[in-house]
């Protein structure tokens, strides 16, 4: 199994979930992060004072899937999340070693 | 029958006059009754969201407590001494006792303070100011003073500082009252000296005094919820039409004429402030739109009831750019951490306001000099020099009394919150709560 971290742009969640629906990945995790890579911040001024904001507000998605579909799932998310433009995001692929449905105790494949 | 006729008729002319006085009273009754509640609703809750919307999240329910507090606490300073010593005859400088514990203000009118309403609705009234005024200074401490010690200083300075310069300018007999017999007649309609000018010089002695906020102004201090400074900015402007018009002490025509005034300062200074940062800075920012109305509000306070509307659109229009300069330029200069901008605002709003009252208040608007020129266009330069003296009087009694305060207030109870509990915030180490839980 691989756990996907993918942080994108806000407003491409809707298109990012749209697409994983259709290709039948169900289960998944989103928070609202701030972060930044290479994109740079922007500057606010409040009455006078500047202020340089570096963190930027970006959605974390996770999922876990089985290792067949690794691909699959990394291609459709990166499309679907895909503006062109420096701050697009990145998607990070990790082993799993189990997972567990806590209803009934279904193990590995079978509990995703 | 010629007989009988007379005296029915004198009885007839006087049930008209008394119910041609009834009349008027109920009137201006009901409107001083809603400029009452007008006037409150300006600290709680305008002020406060004005105010807790420009501080950091941990401290929003701290800052808005200071303003929350001071309807308890003020008020029952005011009926215990407050009104005696602000509006009882007595010293030019000092009301005496005779209205200690609220003696003898009842339903008859007080024929110096406002013939056609009960005195108790005027002391009510002017009650709401004493409150809103030292709520106004909390922004200048914001985030870093010790509960006990803001309710201690608020106490005293209400003694101390706004009782005898209400008396002063508003009281009868008081040395700057200009229609009860004031040695220098000065102008101030509904509080540029009294309520603007003690609060924004008294804001800015805190704000020395207590020095800068742990890490300012190097750490990121945003504001943390502008919508909520927005909303208290549009209450306070609304909240205004009742300390303005409502300082005509009847609902006749001069409070119309202070209504009109009151709403023409405001959207001028609104303007003079946004486009003053757009030149200034490349982006017309909301913050800077809120806070230019709300210069120009005070500004417009002092002459409100001597200006025609287009001397007012001109005092509103000064007082946007000269804040705004206040607050950017001028306080990075000097380098002190007025963390609302009480003294930007207030103290020099309220200063301008004052002093432009002596320029442009002309008996076209409020003849309180019985035909006689009033202001400079009026043909009475004299005026803007009575007008400086009221100011100077505030300045000097607003440093001298807030000094003296903040030095007892340090020696009795220590005025700044522990480090650890200005990091923690104010919410969680003065109050025990959190504004926002997420979790729940």
């Amino acid at each position: 199994m691989k756990r996907i971290e993918a942080i994108i742009q806000p407003h491409k969640l809707e298109d990012v979930k749209e697409a994983l629906k259709a290709i039948g990945v169900d289960g998944m995790t989103i928070t609202e992060v701030r972060g930044h890579g290479r994109q740079k911040g922007h500057k606010e001024v409040y009455r006078g004072m500047e202020y340089q904001v570096d963190l930027l507000p970006k959605v974390k998605i996770e999922m876990v899937i089985a290792d067949a579909r690794k691909e699959e799932v990394i291609r459709t998310l990166a499309t679907a999340a895909r503006t062109g433009k420096i701050g697009d995001g990145k998607i990070f692929v990790y082993d799993v070693a189990d997972a567990i449905r806590i209803r009934n105790d279904d193990r590995g494949d079978a509990a995703l | 029958m010629a007989q009988n006729a007379a005296p029915d008729l004198e009885k007839r002319l006087a049930d008209l006059d008394k119910a041609t006085k009834a009349a008027q009273m109920a009137g201006d009754n009901a409107w001083m009754l809603t400029s009452s509640a007008l006037v409150l609703m300006m600290t709680g809750p305008g002020l406060a969201l004005f105010y807790s919307g420009l501080v950091r999240r941990k401290n929003v329910l701290g800052t808005m407590m200071h303003s929350f507090i001071l309807m308890a606490t003020t008020t029952v300073l005011w009926a215990v001494i407050g009104y005696s010593i602000a509006f009882a005859e007595g010293t030019p400088f000092f009301g005496d006792l005779r209205y200690l514990f609220l003696h003898g203000v009842g339903a008859a009118p007080n024929l110096d303070y406002g013939p056609t309403i009960p005195h108790q609705t005027y002391m009510i009234y002017q009650l709401m100011f004493a409150i809103i005024t030292p709520a106004l200074i909390s922004g200048a401490f914001a985030e870093r003073m010790k509960f006990s010690a803001m309710l201690l200083f608020m106490t005293l300075w209400s003694l101390i500082v706004y009782f005898p310069m209400a008396h002063m300018v508003w009281g009868k007999g008081g040395f700057f009252n200009a229609s009860l017999g004031g040695r220098i007649p000065a102008f101030d309609f509904a509080g540029g000296t009294v309520v603007h000018i003690t609060s924004g010089v008294s804001a800015l002695v805190c704000a020395l005094y207590l020095g800068k906020r742990l890490g300012y102004p190097n750490e990121g201090m945003r504001p943390h919820n502008l919508v909520l400074s927005v909303v208290g900015a549009c209450l306070l402007w609304v909240g205004w039409f009742g300390f303005n018009a409502g300082s005509a002490v009847n609902a006749g025509s001069l409070a119309s004429s202070a209504f009109v005034a009151t709403h023409f300062g405001a959207a001028a200074a609104t303007l003079g402030w946004m486009f003053a940062e757009w030149i200034h800075s490349g982006k017309p920012s909301v913050l800077g739109a809120i806070s230019g109305c709300v210069a120009g509000l005070v500004a417009i306070t002092p002459a409100s009831g001597f200006v025609q509307p287009f001397p007012a659109i001109v005092i509103g229009a000064a007082a946007g750019v000269v804040c705004f300069l206040m607050v950017t330029s001028v306080k990075k200069l000097f380098g002190y951490d007025d963390s609302l901008d009480a003294f930007g605002v207030h103290g020099i709003g309220g200063t301008l306001g004052a002093l432009l009252t002596g320029v442009f208040a002309t008996k076209e608007v409020n003849d309180v000099f019985s035909g006689k020129p009033m202001g400079w266009i009026d043909g009475n330069p004299g005026q803007v020099l009575n007008q400086a003296a009221a100011v100077a009087m505030s300045w000097v009694l607003a440093i001298v009394g807030t000094l003296v305060i903040l030095w007892i207030c340090d020696a009795v109870v220590g005025l700044r919150v522990q480090e650890q509990d200005e990091i923690q915030g104010l919410d969680l180490s003065m109050h025990g709560e959190e504004g926002y839980n997420f979790e729940s």
